[in-house]
């Protein structure tokens, strides 16, 4: 059996509270204990099969394609229940914590999709389900928490900073510190201490294993390049897992370059690779002042709006496996509208990154992109910004 | 051993030295009030560190300002964010920390991406010239602070480990063997801040660990009355550490030198007798 990772390189590790020490070591315990059961396996798989709906159907997009001049197929992890990726991860952590005797369980949301998720997972395990969301973002993402409220949690307002993403992790974490004996925390990226970095990435690389036998199976070949959105990066890393040994696939991680990388305004630390350093009990790329403050990140997207990323993203760029690039918000915007009218399908915000880039980038013969989630989240924000321009 | 600042005790022989004498002084426990470094500003968290000193500190737990601190709740959380938009910065506040350390050990309280975005050894010397005897890092624990416990002890500064009510057995033994200046104990499972009373279980939380390790063992997290700090020194504490109430009144009071000065010498009067 192989170990769950606490570092990847240099980056990971877990920079925590003491009094999250013990929990970290009971979560990582029941994981390595439930991996590979075969009775956990079949229930998750049973509920990913019928409750959430996969596998998700691998889509040529067939005028996007004509556009690019090349085959696009999306990965539609935006036609899951919920209309997101992160209903994998939520599901499978809320089976875990159900596994380990712990009733109550918190999470964080930025764009409220993995809220959203977590929530769900939690009406349907029976669970009392604690929601930290910046009140930015819940001014941001009514429709979500509307949703969240309708599946019986409770959603905690977080006033802390610029009322986003970050302040809602941290204040996760606090809550954590404090109730660690009976609560079990459902991050929802592939962040955090040690093992959720390793945690999260084993629950979202149904993705990618799905991905790889669909296009392999309608194509015969595998993909030139594989695009993801990257926020901390849980689509992302669950895409690219699969493909890692393949090495004639390109790996491409799209980032949050809201207002330009220049301006400071932005969600990408991995592009901008600025000093490392830790945030949320891991240690990599970070967006940060000289002196060590962690910076609040700017993105459109609230998803993607977070100055942290997973550590494993972080070395899979040292390494030169995966590429990481940004796109503003300005070229994500544009993205969300013509995908929109091309194909009749709305993406995230957060995917429409991911698009964004492979619509500006025109090269290869065959694109596999990662459309994490549906946009109707999105509308008002959007259109908003759609209008203004 | 090399010494940065000639003639300088060694940070671990000053701390071992505060708690001695303390109790030679036949007092229940030594004193330890936090400053947040740079609240409300820097010129007056050096004048509340001073009021410490003058009313009965025996060491200061000097706190550094971070953007995302995780142990900590509200009170010190919004303290830090306040300290930040008042432009401190590390070496800011360990200026703070010079004056202050010519009167009372100062154990600096850091999280670890300020060690980290320095590097160790900087910031470690850094430490050691600003005259701190300590330091604390409340997002490092044992499996991730080898290099740290590297550097400080190289310097003769006490890397001072935390053990909470929910450390087992096992590790409790490993950050006892590895406590340096003192051990801090967490009196109860949660972040700083008040609390209505004292967790039931403290006692038996300090006797588990003073059982693992040799130095002398300080609670904080949750004291905020002069009771409480009698009540976790008859728990068997060597050490009370006081943050949150101080961190309150000097965000709150017209004139916060004079009003922890006040609040601190309730806290050193009720350490005062012996343990009956």
């Amino acid at each position: 059996m192989t170990a769950v990772e606490h570092r990847f390189g240099p980056y990971g590790g877990q920079y925590v509270p003491e009094t999250l020490m013990p929990g970290l070591a009971e979560l990582e315990a029941a994981w390595l204990a439930v991996r590979d059961d075969r009775g956990f396996k079949d229930e998750l798989d049973a509920l990913l099969r019928d409750y959430v709906g996969r596998p998700s159907p691998l889509y040529l997009a067939a005028r996007l394609s004509k556009d690019l001049g090349h085959p696009v197929y999306l990965k539609r992890e935006d036609l899951n229940h919920t209309g997101a990726h992160k209903i994998n991860n939520a599901l499978g952590q809320a089976l875990l914590a159900k596994r380990i005797g712990k009733r109550r369980i918190i999470a964080e949301t930025g764009a409220g999709q993995h809220g959203v998720a977590a929530a769900t997972a939690c009406a349907l395990l029976d669970l009392e389900c604690v929601v930290y969301m910046g009140t930015e973002d819940m001014r941001r993402q009514k429709p979500n928490v509307e949703r969240m409220g309708l599946l019986g949690a409770h959603v905690e307002p977080v006033e802390a900073g610029v009322r986003t993403l970050k302040e809602a992790v941290s204040a996760a974490i606090r809550d954590w510190v404090t109730n660690v004996e009976s609560t079990h925390y459902i991050i929802g990226s592939c962040v955090g201490p040690a093992p959720y970095p390793a945690l999260v990435r084993d629950l979202q690389r149904v993705i990618g294993d799905e991905a790889r036998a669909q296009i392999l199976e309608r194509t015969g070949r595998l993909p030139d390049r594989l695009i993801a959105c990257v926020g901390g990066g849980s689509n992302a890393i669950g895409m690219f897992v699969p493909f890692l040994d393949d090495h004639d696939v390109q790996l491409i991680g799209v980032e949050a370059g809201g207002e330009g990388l220049d301006s400071g305004r932005h969600g990408a630390p991995l592009t901008a690779a600025g000093l490392p350093g830790v945030l949320h009990g891991a240690f990599s790329a970070v967006i940060q002042d000289e002196d060590g403050q962690i910076l609040e990140a700017h993105s459109i997207s609230a998803g993607l709006d977070y100055p942290g990323s997973g550590p494993e993203h972080a070395w899979l760029r040292d390494l030169g496996r995966a590429r990481y690039v940004a796109v503003s918000d300005r070229e994500a915007l544009d993205a969300f509208a013509r995908v929109a009218r091309l194909e009749g399908i709305i993406p995230a915000l957060e995917s429409a990154h991911a698009l964004a880039w492979a619509l500006s980038n025109p090269a290869g013969e065959l694109d596999l992109i990662c459309l994490s989630g549906r946009g109707d989240k999105d509308l008002a924000e959007a259109l908003a910004e759609l209008e203004r321009s | 051993m090399e010494r940065a600042v000639t003639g300088a005790i060694p940070g671990v022989e000053r701390i071992a030295e505060a708690f001695s004498s303390a109790r030679a002084d036949g007092r229940r426990a030594a004193l330890m009030p936090y400053l947040m470094g740079g609240f409300p500003d820097l010129a007056t968290s050096a004048e509340i560190g001073l009021a410490y000193a003058r009313a009965g500190a025996d060491l200061v737990e000097l706190g550094v300002p971070f953007s995302d601190p995780l142990a900590d709740g509200p009170v010190i959380h919004a303290a830090g964010s306040a300290a930040l938009r008042a432009g401190a910065t590390l070496p800011g506040v360990l200026e703070v920390g010079r004056a202050l350390a010519e009167r009372v050990p100062v154990v600096v309280m850091c999280y670890a991406n300020l060690i980290v975005t320095r590097g160790l050894e900087r910031f470690a010397d850094a430490l050691v010239d600003s005259g701190a005897s300590g330091l604390i890092v409340p997002d490092l624990p044992v499996e991730e602070s080898e290099q740290a416990l590297a550097a400080c002890d190289e310097r003769g500064l006490a890397l001072v480990p935390l053990a909470a009510p929910t450390t087992p057995e096992q590790r409790l033994a490993r950050i006892g063997a590895q406590a340096r200046g003192f051990l801090y104990a967490v009196s109860l499972t949660g972040t700083t801040g008040e609390r209505g009373r004292l967790d039931q279980g403290l006692a038996t939380v300090l006797a588990r660990v003073a059982r693992h390790t040799a130095v002398p063992v300080a609670v904080g997290f949750g004291i905020g009355t002069p009771e409480q700090a009698a009540a976790a020194a008859a728990a068997g504490a060597d050490g009370v550490i006081v943050g949150s109430r101080l961190v309150r009144a000097a965000g709150e009071a017209a004139d916060p030198a004079a009003a922890v000065s006040e609040l601190l010498r309730g806290f050193a009067s009720a350490l005062a007798g012996p343990l009956s």
